[in-house]
């Protein structure tokens, strides 16, 4: 009787929590400020442990590389972690003076090996000798990695960042007592960067490169298939950068691109930890405040036309085969964005998923089959994937069909009310999981602000999805997923042979 | 653009004078901005209680977020399977629960459980099996029933046997088709030998060769209280759950504990292993020899050193091949330590093809260094200012303490082994790093494994030493190409060829 009194009890304390996880409690404990020079901050009291992490959320990305340029927004980023003016140097002023002697050799280097006619070897030969020695002579006033050794000795966490095609992310976390150092290191990144080292760091990306895509066959799938399925917008480029452009691109670029990017009104910073808001705002704004501000850039991009015939990228490669497809769809602004969710949350999430049941349990034709959102970005129009592995013995073809009989029925059938609470109660309880983290919570925070200009949105996204319909899914899946709007990437293995018969998977 | 120039710096200027007038003075140099003690933080410590039967329970009460999890460590794992029946731990770890419950079959499951947006997951590690919750702590008694269902009356159909062995078919079919994959895996036969039970793979026929009744059988011998160690956290009051607990489990008895038969290390013959590629341009490269555990005396000192030598941005690895040398994206270098076992001593790193040799002698540069050139105090002193003051990371979540408390229980570590863990660091001095290193890595005593495509590699690898190929050919599942049958040992790594 007492245990049941006490069980009720809990419940009932635990009940008036609960209600303590929606946007209105949010609102109690998140600030948010526009700073004169236009850059946002977003802080939010989390006092689970003395810690904070943070996102720094610049709204540029690979998109925005200049023609001939591609990788030099994720290049950048490298640049990000090689110091300031008074961070990795030992005498600032005397390398300054050797760092633009390193862009004039690079530059009389560069015009005459890319000379289309009447390149004069010896020449060539001695004016890489004068970059290299260049390059060697300011080499000697650097502090290797001192900041990130900053950080880390600071006892600096999960230190990172990335770069995709529609943004950058900045990240660590730091003991709380670390706020205003965090802050200075922070805003002289932005402030004062240096792109020292910058053609050592460029052979660190074209390593990145032959890793990610060059010596993966699924990376030289993607890369290929993107570019098939995208022919004006920006999305056809590799964030990571062709190999010519990344042998060509100079620091004087990189700097170009920072000057007319990362500007305060591209930038939000979400701190979400173990600090006050009245007390962290005011060394916020100190540090960050003194970004200057300047307009914003042309951010005029081509539109993606519509595409109206099928297209196809087939790899015959040293591997297992592999199906993907992809149609267009809108950007994430778009009254459907909460629609494709769903449909990607009912066909992919977990075993009751649609195409798990259908290719994986039911067919037994593949290993796994999922479709996603969001590649290669969401910010521009983009596509809704899907993809299957098929079994040893299973060809590409066979998944094609599987796929498609699945979203036929998406056409034509309404998805049962049960399909549809399931994919609603998840999306809540998701939202949920992801509010238990400092990172997570700062990486969504800043992007829900930078692209909605409103956190709240983080939550609201959950209310769109609330509002779906059958209705809604069916008249979706009939105006997407149509074969003039596919594109379609094959791995097929070289020889034909499927998995199970081959003699060597890997000579 | 020019035009702008002065605009923007007028506007510096303003920002600086007029908003924040201090900053400019105050921001030179980040050695003068104060820190102040970290306050004193004393994590919630999870209640810890036996129940009668033996079983272990941790409860963790987070009342942050309406959630509830929890998860049972089962002792015996993949390195207790038969070696004809290797990958049957997976299967087992998967079939656990999609074969479903005497009640309920593992699809009726799935729809039970997605309709409340929780889960209930099986795994299978080395040495233990794990059974995991997710959910809404409204739906707890809903899901602990599936969760206790599986627990206890899993029924392992066949269909379900049947799906996961065909998934480890695809699995074995495709492990060669990364080549970053592939040198992880046969860098582990190196170091611990090829058919050492933490290192070798499951093959077609010995996935083939495991029954339904095999899965049964292991549950059986496996699966009982006094083997078991379970964790709670999240929104719960634990007197309360402490009696439900009680409840649940009161009537399940003892069984046999779990015998672990000794595990014997091979390490391969020092030297150089080769699996040529010709679908990639860049190499991976893979050092390695034996490890540590980590209750030996000299964990602590091999832990700073290997954040000083192979760590984050600022250890030597990182600055010299990296960022001095630009030969690589990932490189890194640790001397390994696991619970109750050898670790694994790894020098790893990939590098375009035409630099492959260079950046081996490149490494090999490097543990020379060690000798003529120990890590200095000041290596030293950032190596443990790193460890020390990002410390609070280990305990920065509820989850966090109850998965390190559980961890330490079920390897027989104190339950203060974090606070033993900083006050080792703490201690160590030049001289036991400078020992850890000389006793651990060894330049001579290396497996040197490299994965790439050999005609365009800067230099033969064997202008190096000696070289012994692995082959790495797949054997076909059994009954097919009977030219060429399955050959004991001839799948698992180089050394005995």
């Amino acid at each position: 009787m007492i245990r049941a009194l006490k069980l009720f009890a809990t419940v009932l304390v635990v009940g008036s929590l609960a209600a303590a996880q929606d946007v209105t409690s949010f609102e109690k404990r998140t600030t948010v400020k526009k700073l004169d020079n236009g850059l946002t901050v977003v802080i939010c009291e989390r006092p689970e442990a003395p810690v904070f992490s943070f996102f720094t959320h610049v709204d540029a990305g690979s998109v925005q590389d200049p023609l001939g340029q591609t990788g030099l927004a994720h290049m950048f980023e490298h640049m990000a972690f090689k110091g300031t003016d008074k961070i990795g140097t030992t005498n600032y002023a005397a390398e300054k003076v050797a760092l633009e002697k390193v862009e004039q050799a690079y530059a009389a280097y560069i015009a005459e090996r890319d000379k289309p006619v009447d390149r004069d070897e010896t020449k060539l030969k001695d004016l890489e000798k004068g970059w290299r020695d260049a390059v060697a002579e300011a080499q000697k006033y650097v502090k290797p990695n001192e900041f990130p050794q900053i950080v880390e000795i600071n006892g600096g966490e999960d230190l990172n960042a990335n770069t995709s095609d529609d943004e950058t992310n900045y990240f660590y976390s730091f003991p709380e007592n670390r706020l205003e150092l965090w802050a200075y290191l922070e805003s002289e990144r932005f402030l004062h960067p240096v792109m020292r080292e910058f053609y050592k760091e460029r052979n660190v990306v074209i390593e990145e490169r032959r890793m990610r895509t060059d010596s993966n066959p699924i990376g030289r799938l993607l890369e290929q298939f993107t570019t098939a399925a995208f022919q004006a917008h920006p999305y056809h480029r590799p964030t990571i950068g062709w190999t010519s452009d990344l042998n060509s691109f100079s620091a004087t670029d990189a700097k170009k691109f920072f000057d007319t990017y990362y500007i305060p009104s591209n930038m939000v910073v979400a701190v979400v930890g173990d600090v006050k808001a009245s007390d962290a705002m005011p060394v916020v704004e100190k540090y960050f405040g003194r970004i200057p501000s300047h307009a914003k850039p042309d951010e005029r991009t081509t539109t993606e036309p519509p595409q109206n015939s099928e297209r196809r990228v087939v790899l015959q490669e040293m591997s297992q085969p592999l199906y993907l497809e992809g149609y267009h769809r809108p950007d994430f602004r778009s009254a459907d964005d909460a629609v494709y969710d769903s449909i990607a949350d009912l066909m992919s999430n977990g075993r009751t998923s649609r195409l798990y049941r259908a290719l994986v349990r039911d067919k037994k034709i593949a290993s796994d089959s999922a479709g996603f959102t969001g590649l290669p970005g969401n910010k521009y129009p983009h596509l809704f994937a899907f993809y299957a592995f098929p079994l040893p013995g299973h060809k590409p073809d066979e998944m094609a069909a599987a796929i498609h009989v699945e979203i036929e029925k998406l056409k034509k059938e309404d998805i049962s009310d049960e399909e549809l609470k399931m994919i609603k109660t998840r999306a809540k309880a998701n939202l949920l999981r992801s509010l238990g983290s400092n990172e997570g919570l700062a990486n969504s925070l800043a992007l829900y602000q930078a692209r909605y200009d409103d956190w709240r949105e983080l939550f609201h996204s959950v209310d769109r999805i609330d509002k779906v319909s059958t209705a809604d899914i069916r008249r979706v899946a009939n105006l997407t997923f149509v074969p003039t709007n596919r594109t379609v990437g094959i791995i097929e293995t070289k020889g034909g042979a499927p998995a199970a018969d081959q003699k060597g998977g890997a000579q | 653009m020019k035009g702008h120039r002065s605009l923007i710096l007028l506007a510096v200027v303003v920002l600086w004078s007029a908003v924040v007038p201090r900053a400019v003075a105050q921001a030179a140099d980040w050695q003068q901005i104060p820190i102040p003690p970290l306050p004193a933080f004393h994590p919630q410590q999870p209640k810890r209680f036996e129940l009668p039967n033996g079983m272990v329970v941790f409860l963790q009460e987070d009342h942050e977020l309406p959630l509830i999890d929890g998860s049972a460590r089962i002792r015996g794992g993949s390195r207790s399977e038969p070696a004809s029946k290797i990958g049957m731990m997976d299967i087992y770890g998967e079939v656990w629960r999609t074969g479903g419950t005497k009640t309920q079959t593992g699809d009726q499951l799935d729809d039970y459980l997605e309709i409340r947006a929780a889960k209930v997951e099986t795994g299978n590690n080395v040495d233990s099996t794990t059974i995991s919750w997710s959910c809404l702590k409204g739906d707890f008694d809903d899901v602990f029933k599936a969760f206790n269902n599986v627990l206890r009356e899993p029924e392992f159909r066949a269909d379900k046997v049947d799906l996961a062995q065909r998934e480890m078919y695809d699995a074995i079919s495709r492990r060669n088709d990364d080549v970053s994959a592939i040198a992880a895996r046969e860098s582990v036969k190196l170091a611990y030998g090829a058919n050492n039970p933490y290192a070798r793979e499951a093959e077609y026929a010995t996935v083939a060769a495991v029954t339904r009744q095999d899965l049964v059988d292991w549950h059986d011998a496996h699966v009982h209280p006094n083997n078991i160690i379970l964790g709670i956290v999240g929104d719960f009051d634990s007197a309360a759950m402490e009696a439900k607990l009680r409840q649940s489990f009161g009537d399940w008895p003892k069984g046999p504990p779990v015998k672990v038969d000794k595990i014997e290390f091979q390490p391969a013959k020092p030297g150089y292993y080769l699996i040529p590629k010709e679908d990639v341009n860049q190499s991976s490269i893979r050092m390695t020899e034996l490890g540590i555990r980590r209750d030996n005396p000299d964990y602590y000192a091999a832990q700073v050193f290997n954040e000083a030598f192979g760590g984050g941005f600022s250890s030597r690895l990182f600055k010299s091949i990296r960022t001095a040398q630009g030969l690589a994206y990932g490189v890194g270098a640790g001397i390994g330590a696991s619970f109750d076992h050898s670790g694994i001593v790894r020098i790893s790193m990939s590098t375009k093809s035409a630099t492959t040799v260079e950046s081996v002698q490149a490494l090999y540069k490097e543990i020379d260094g060690l000798g003529k050139n120990p890590i200095s105090d000041d290596e030293i002193k950032r190596a443990k200012d790193s460890i020390l003051n990002s410390f609070v990371f280990n305990f920065d979540s509820p989850e966090k303490v109850l998965h390190e408390r559980m961890a330490y229980e079920f390897y027989g570590y104190p339950a203060d082994y974090l606070e033993r863990y900083r006050a080792g660091v703490e201690k160590v001095s030049k001289e036991d790093v400078a020992r850890a290193a000389a006793k651990y890595l060894h330049k001579d005593k290396l497996a040197v494994l490299v994965v790439g495509n050999t005609a365009d590699f800067d230099k033969p690898l064997d202008s190096l030493g000696s070289v012994t190929k692995v082959d790495i050919t797949i054997p076909p599942p059994p009954g097919e190409q009977p030219g060429a049958p399955p050959k004991p040992g001839s799948d698992s790594g180089g050394e005995t060829q």
